[in-house]
């Protein structure tokens, strides 16, 4: 049975989109932002609501596909379709939109994204190493702040900062606990719960409210954990799901993987524990902004090169939550991610010793099928190797 | 006790039968529109050779494996592939099988599928597109494999289905003899298998299952193309149907 927080954290949905309409009526700023490198702590500061609007949904891909070409990752489609047809209510009332030069796909649509709203473009450096690279990505930070005083009106003093980065990080805490109670054997929450969960935090216009469901949710699994009820029993195969983002709608390789057996317990995307890992620097002698470069810099995005720690993570996870394969999700015309898989599945097979596969789709359904035979034959080999030992 | 492997392809059904250690039987029969169709005449066929529920052990595999209601367990073709092919060859080895909709690289480590991969959602180089390109060559696939053989090297360059075959329209238009055409639609088979074969990695002999194996001057130009010997036989479309009643064992 499924924990019952779930379906009050399931809630959030519905609660966020009549939220955030309050709030702006009430004249709060919404931020739209798209990406695990914007820095939500500033826009915080400034007294708005950051809110995440990475398409995941196949909807508006029609639509998008009249401006955009069609062999393209379906997530930056499923945005600019959403933003172009007015369907997403956090599009709608979000005031302005925060957007990086991350991938070349994205950075070109935000060109045509950025004639519908107001857009604040970071120029994000393309390698996370080195003095120059945080020197100029700090800088950036001061921009975007300047920019949003500017914008709207506001000051974003030192303390609100410092205020912002604290409670960012007490949701990253939460949500990171959260993921590890996984490491568990067996799982006490299945994958695609989990990544509800770390879907919907991108809508909370109540930050101290979805921590509180978050906290909630890991007293109801750590019960259950001494009650010994789990997602799912011993022998399901335990996997690391990795590659391009996923959300509510685009959760197809997850869903194909549970409903073929496996528990996904930990799930690397940046959509997953990737923005958790590193917490910003809190300490009150360093300037918070360079606090903030520092930790959004250190995401091991594939759109960074080189991106040695992807695969650092990688390593990591696959031991603490000993899983028995890696599975790597590459969306289609994703070439940053498609191309570091052909390393990762070297890394993973001959480095951890794992059995891997490179999942390509897109958001339709046309290959449901095709889906489900290579996940439950990757199954079938892990299943043979546990029962040889 | 009976062991039966039934391989449910999207163009071809495969059955094999073994009766305990000893495969004694393997038939085949066109799909056609329905898979619940034809598992009902496998069963009925099956039926009639005192082979039923009570006597035997089946295993359903292929992309219609869902649609054998009888089946006591469903296996995906990629570990039944691989499994056939270590019986047929008597070994491990990497294997390669054109089906119908998709093209696999199978790896067998001790017996086992440890590693695959397979084409992306599309029928370039698939069974699909031999027979797409020979029929509009208007041939079947054995000729265009032995037309093949005797052509001048040219590429046909459109990797989707859907183009190369206007492509293949437009070099009939021209004139290009059938034997360079041919040998540019098998050239552009071998060379996808090719790529995904070195993407994926070799270990131990190649072996080709699926239809495409019975056709000799196809097995001769893959090898070439591949420059590494392709080994395959007579049994070798059964390898599914094969390897799906071994897994029953
Ligand atoms: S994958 Fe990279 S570029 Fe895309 S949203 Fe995540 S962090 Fe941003
Ligand atoms: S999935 Fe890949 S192509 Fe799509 S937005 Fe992210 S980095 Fe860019």
């Amino acid at each position: 049975m499924r924990p019952v927080t779930m379906e009050e954290i399931e809630g959030l949905r519905g609660l966020n989109s009549v939220k955030v309409k309050e709030a702006h009526e009430e004249g709060k700023k919404v931020v739209g932002m798209y990406c695990m490198f914007s820095p939500s702590e500033i826009a915080i500061a400034a007294g708005a609501i950051p809110v995440t609007l990475c398409g995941t949904a196949q909807a508006p891909i029609e639509d998008a596909e009249k401006e955009l070409p069609r062999n393209l990752c379906p997530l930056i489609k499923s945005s600019y379709g959403f933003a172009i047809t007015d369907k997403c209510p956090y599009f709608f009332f979000s005031d302005v939109l925060l957007a990086e030069t991350t991938c070349d796909g994205k950075k070109k649509m935000y060109e045509l994204m950025g004639k519908i709203k107001p857009m604040h473009i970071m120029n994000l450096p393309q390698t996370s190493e080195g003095e120059d690279s945080l020197e100029s990505w700090h800088k950036e930070m001061v921009k975007f702040k300047a920019y949003l005083e500017e914008t709207f009106g506001v000051e974003i003093t030192e303390e609100k900062l410092r205020d912002a980065i604290k409670l960012m990080n007490r949701e990253r805490d939460a949500m990171k606990r959260l993921h590890k109670l996984n490491a568990h054997k067996p799982a006490p929450l299945s994958g695609m719960d989990m990544m509800l969960a770390q879907w919907l935090k991108g809508f909370n216009v109540d930050k101290e409210y979805g921590i509180s469901l978050i906290e909630k949710l890991i007293e109801e699994l750590e019960e259950r954990i001494e009650k010994g009820i789990f997602a799912f029993d011993e022998s399901a195969p335990r996997i690391l799901l990795t590659g391009c983002p996923i959300g509510s709608g685009s959760e197809k390789v997850l869903r194909a993987l549970e409903e073929a057996g496996a528990s996904v317990v930990a799930l690397e995307n940046c959509t997953g524990y990737k923005p958790l890992d590193v917490m910003v620097d809190e300490d009150p002698d360093k300037d918070p902004l360079l606090a903030l470069a520092e930790k959004y810099l250190k995401t091991p995005c594939s759109c960074m090169t080189p991106n040695n720690g992807r695969f650092d993570l990688i390593k990591r996870l696959a031991e603490e939550y000993d899983v028995d394969g890696v599975v790597d999700l590459t969306w289609v015309a994703c070439h940053t991610y498609a191309i570091e898989s052909f390393s990762l599945k070297n890394f993973v097979q001959d480095e951890l010793g794992l059995p891997f596969i490179q999942i390509e789709t897109d958001y339709s359904d046309s290959d449901t099928g095709q889906v489900k035979t290579r996940v439950e034959a990757f199954l079938e080999t892990i299943e043979k190797k546990s029962a040889t030992v | 006790m009976y062991y039966i492997g039934i391989d449910i392809g999207s163009t071809a059904s495969k059955v094999s039968v073994f009766n305990d250690q000893n495969l004694v039987l393997n038939f085949s029969m066109p799909t056609g529109w329905s898979s619940v169709e034809v598992s009902k005449i496998v069963y009925e066929k099956l039926e009639k050779m005192n082979i039923d529920k009570d006597n035997s052990r089946i295993i359903a595999t292929g992309y219609g494996r869902v649609s054998v209601p009888y089946a006591d367990k469903t296996i995906t073709e990629i570990t039944c592939h691989g499994k056939g092919a270590h019986y047929l060859l008597g070994e491990d080895c990497t294997v390669i099988d054109i089906g119908g909709q998709d093209t696999k690289i199978i790896t067998v480590e001790n017996d086992r599928v440890t590693n695959f991969t397979m084409n992306d959602k599309c029928a370039a180089g698939t069974g699909r597109f031999l027979e797409l390109m020979a029929n509009s060559l208007a041939i079947g696939i054995p000729e265009l494999a032995e037309l093949a053989l005797k052509g001048k090297e040219i590429s046909i360059t459109s990797m989707c289905t859907v183009f190369a075959e206007s492509e293949v329209i437009s070099l009939i238009g021209k004139g290009t003899p059938r034997e360079d055409i041919a040998r540019g639609v098998i050239n552009s088979i071998t060379g996808r298998v090719y790529t995904l074969l070195y993407k994926h990695g070799i270990k131990g002999k190649i072996y080709l299952t699926g239809g495409l194996c019975e056709i000799k001057p196809f097995v001769e130009l893959l090898s070439e193309r591949l420059g590494k010997e392709v080994i395959s036989s007579p049994l070798g479309r059964y390898a599914g149907s094969i390897g799906a009643a071994l897994m029953g064992f």
